[in-house]
């Protein structure tokens, strides 16, 4: 059975180590800032306690007032999960750091989130709309779009 | 008396290929810009999108029930496998509990699905190759057999929009036991067909072994699941590693390829029919009476929150994310698309090799453009 | 003087190639035998469609076109009319001479090919005493044909098709001259008619590992499965005429199909001792022997997958010619030393036969099938 770490669990580790990078943290999960994303993203894939190697998806989710974004990673060797997420709070022209550096799985799924959703992923090599078409107007899965 | 040698090499020129979205080996509607030097593949850029219906938008207008024929046209040749893991899904955000008999119908339907997705994946690879549809035809009779079993219970033979959450919608009919019965007599004898004349054919294996070599942290690194990350080595199989529905009480072996080329998949595909026909008779075997629904309201309003459940549905992990606000809608349904994942290796795996080569390679991810696009 | 011998030598070569006993000299034997050689080839080639279709069908387990006419069998006429009324769309960009030219060019060898096959004892339109020699020089000028059909469509995949068709003739043209070779030494002559008369014992007796060589290589220089990468149709769209519609399509469909007939019937009279047999006509055995050695190459091509171009390439030169180089020595000692016991000549060459596909295939198999980058 594929344990889920405890986020609250993850969020003491994470102060420890990156102090203020832990905006809250629930049993299922733990929100980071966007700013200590890339550092948090590579303690969690190389330390060798979770090692999480595999990265089961990247999605983000609308709500009013902030764009999130969650991952979760799984370890292999260990069999246990991770949910990270990420907010962002403006609207007009959000910006994440990617972490196609240390998952490439991400490649394609950052680039959906983009096209559908808007929000860039600083650090991405190819960050172009994949499913619509360059000059589409408009990211069809925010909330104010029709 | 010194002879002088020039080295003549001669000036080539990369150029363009598309394969277009119209071609009838790329399994759908997908486009591929090709950079080739000769016969040699430098570099594949993918284009996506011409299937994109907008299933995850339209998602947050249909009620959670009314959402369950969409998810069969995400991955269209394994239906009943996209039905299981949406229901889960909502299940596990709402809190139902399936009855016994609806879980065991349920893994007898999606390890038959798992056995047609097969027969067609391995079918389309030995095409590619060049074996002019005789194993295709092979293999759609059997498949053909699936489908009828299909249609005895939910009366259609592709997107079946039988699975419902809290359990499956009807009952299995009487004729469909013996029937069941008589395909699990039958198959083994076919996929030792299959074995006995494509397992040492020295042309398949001169054009797939050691062609497309995925390793085992590239195949990591890029998210890969199902029978593509199993042919590297690792034996990485949800129904083991995180059981769901009822897989833990079945016993059941994990196939696992050697080096991760497009023979490996080749192989790994074909065991995992055999070990799905083990599941099958285990199943039907233990199948309890009861209720095949859970009492759940048509309208169904899980609490406020998130949940993510995932399933190995027969191309790799497929998963739903689904965010609740309380209402009889989604607020956000994301799915976790296996092919479009899948293809995050291709790239990787097919520069250096010839234009055949990156249609064989490509034919062994076995992607079916519904998910990619969605 | 030099006038008066040209003259004798005319007269002389008249009367060699008209037989003795044939009504109206030289032109009116000409024009029969043209008219009977075209109504021949068309009859031949819609009826080798039908078997093909038919048999393929059967054999992957489906029916073959069986509506038009009884048995299916005015298929070929329906293909034919089909293919007729399609609209000739040449592309804009195309070289229009040799866009139109193309087809001509590939089709004129294939019939000129008949000239001096034997259908009775002396029935042939020109017992030329080269005629082994003419139809290996007159089937490679169809290959310019299709070089100039992939170039004159001025489209990328026609090119990369007509290129591998080049490449793969001329590399197949050895072995299949070498095998021819084995014959002749065993005949001593070159003219087709003489190699029948002296076919006591079939040749495919006699020379075993030369049958198997000549059937590869011709069904490599004709473009059938397993070597059809040509038009492979699940690569590269149809390859060298992709960019063909209407009669010239319907002129390369032709070609394929007559030149599938000429291999067949170049065997049947180097190999299978052409029209001789008991009960029968001697054209009916020919004809019947011509059928069954068809249906060995739809069995070849039913059952086997494709070969990719570098694996063409080393099969013909490291594994096929290196036999044929074999086969003829060891016919050559054959012939010096025991040419009196014919059946010690069939053992020994079985047994060499045998002793070298096995050896050789492992070996060959061993190192890869030759796949090393260019």
């Amino acid at each position: 059975m594929t344990l889920a770490i405890s986020g609250k669990d993850i969020a003491r580790q994470l102060e420890e180590r990156f102090p203020g990078s832990v905006v809250e943290s629930r049993q299922d999960c733990v929100v980071v800032n966007a700013g200590s994303l890339q550092a948090v993203a590579a303690f969690v894939k190389d330390t060798p306690e979770l090692k999480c190697d595999y990265l089961n998806y990247v999605t983000a989710v609308d709500y009013f007032q902030y764009f999130e974004v969650v991952y979760q990673c799984t370890s292999i060797k260990h069999n246990h999960s991770l949910v990270i997420r990420v907010r962002c709070h403006d609207r007009d022209n959000p910006v994440i750091p990617s972490v196609v550096g240390l998952w490439q799985g991400a490649d394609f799924q950052e680039r959906e989130i983009y096209d559908l959703v808007g929000i860039r992923f600083e650090g991405h090599p190819n960050m172009k709309r994949i499913f619509l078409w360059e000059g589409f107007d408009g990211y069809p899965l925010r909330k104010d779009y029709l | 008396m010194a002879i002088e040698t020039r080295e003549f090499t001669l000036k080539t020129e990369p150029f363009m290929l598309n394969f277009g979205p119209v071609h009838p080996s790329t399994h759908g509607v997908y486009r591929m810009r090709t950079t080739l030097d000769g016969e040699v593949v430098l570099d594949i850029e993918p284009v996506f999108g011409y299937l994109h219906r907008g299933i995850e938008k339209l998602a947050e207008q249909r009620t959670f029930t009314g959402f369950i024929p969409l998810t069969d046209r995400l991955d269209y040749i394994s239906s009943m496998s996209n039905n299981m893991a949406y229901c889960m899904a909502v299940e596990k955000l709402a809190g139902i509990t399936v009855p016994e008999r609806a879980e065991h119908i349920r893994v007898i339907l999606a390890e038959l699905q798992r056995i047609a997705n097969h027969l067609i994946a391995n079918g389309s690879f030995l095409n590619d190759c060049g074996a002019y549809f005789t194993p295709f035809l092979y293999m759609f009779r059997e498949r053909e057999k699936i489908l009828d079993l299909f249609e005895m219970v939910s009366g259609q033979r592709l997107t079946y929009n039988f699975m419902r959450i809290g359990g499956v919608s009807q009952d299995f009919p009487e004729e469909f036991m013996p029937a069941l019965r008589i395909f699990l007599n039958q198959m083994p004898r076919f996929i030792d067909e299959y074995d006995r004349l494509l397992k040492e054919n020295e042309i398949l294996l001169a054009r797939s072994r050691g062609v497309g070599i995925l390793t085992q942290k590239a195949a990591v690194n890029c998210s890969i699941s199902g029978p593509v990350l199993r042919s590297t080595g690792y034996q990485w199989d949800l129904r083991r590693a995180d059981p769901y529905s009822i897989y833990d009480r079945f016993e059941f072996d994990i196939p696992v390829g050697i080096q991760g080329d497009c023979y490996d998949r080749f192989r790994v595909r074909m065991e995992e029919m055999r070990q799905s026909l083990r599941i099958i008779e285990q199943a039907v075997k233990d199948l309890p009476q009861g209720a095949v629904r859970a009492e759940v309201p048509h309208l169904v309003r899980p609490p406020v929150g998130e949940a993510y459940s995932h399933i190995e549905s027969p191309k790799g992990e497929l998963g739903f994310y689904l965010v609740s606000d309380g209402s009889i809608a989604p607020y956000r349904c994301h799915v976790r698309p296996t092919s479009l994942i899948n293809l995050t290796a291709l790239r990787e795996m097919v520069r250096g090799w010839k234009v055949a080569d990156l249609i064989l390679i490509f034919g062994s991810i076995d992607i079916c453009l519904g998910e990619v696009d969605r | 003087m030099a006038l008066v011998d040209l003259m004798e030598v005319n007269t002389r070569l008249y009367q060699q190639a008209v037989p003795p006993d044939w009504p109206g000299g030289f032109w009116w034997h000409w024009l029969f035998f043209a008219v009977v050689l075209i109504i021949f080839i068309l009859i031949m080639v819609m009826a080798v469609i039908y078997i093909e279709r038919r048999a393929m069908g059967r054999m992957q387990s489906r029916l073959g076109p069986n509506r038009t006419g009884p048995f299916g069998i005015l298929q070929p006429v329906a293909d034919a009319i089909k293919v007729l009324l399609k609209e000739n769309i040449v592309p804009v960009n195309a070289d229009k001479v040799v866009h139109w030219l193309a087809p001509v060019i590939a089709f004129v060898p294939a019939l000129m090919i008949f000239a001096v096959v034997p259908f009775q004892n002396g029935a042939l339109l020109a017992d030329l005493n080269i005629g082994i020699l003419y139809v290996v020089a007159i089937s490679s000028v169809s290959t310019i044909g299709v070089f100039m059909a992939g170039w004159g469509s001025s489209n990328k995949y026609s090119l990369l098709g007509a290129m591998r068709n080049v490449a793969a003739v001329v590399s197949y043209e050895i072995p299949l001259v070498l095998a021819i070779v084995g014959i002749v030494l065993l005949t001593g002559s070159l003219s087709m008619n003489q190699i029948v008369l002296a076919q006591d014992i079939p040749f495919v007796l006699l020379q075993p590992l030369g049958f198997l060589l000549f059937f590869t290589a011709g069904c490599a220089e004709i473009n059938r499965s397993p070597f059809d990468l040509m038009e492979a149709d699940s690569e590269l769209t149809a390859g060298f005429h992709t960019e063909y519609s209407g009669m010239k399509f319907a002129m390369f469909y032709l070609v394929e199909y007559a030149e599938a007939v000429a291999i067949a019937a170049i065997i049947t009279t180097l190999f299978l001792s052409g029209w001789r047999g008991p009960a029968l006509p001697p054209w009916l055995w020919f004809i019947i022997k011509v059928i069954i050695v068809f249906f060995l190459m739809v069995w070849t091509r039913t059952t086997l997958p494709r070969v990719r171009i570098d694996q063409l390439m080393s099969l013909a030169w490291k594994f096929l010619l290196p036999l044929a180089v074999i086969n003829l020595v060891i016919t050559a000692i054959e012939v010096l030393f025991l040419s009196a016991l014919p059946w010690l000549i069939i053992i020994v060459n079985f047994a060499v036969a045998a002793v070298l596909v096995v050896m050789w295939s492992k070996l060959f198999f061993k190192l890869g099938w030759g796949r090393l980058e260019v």
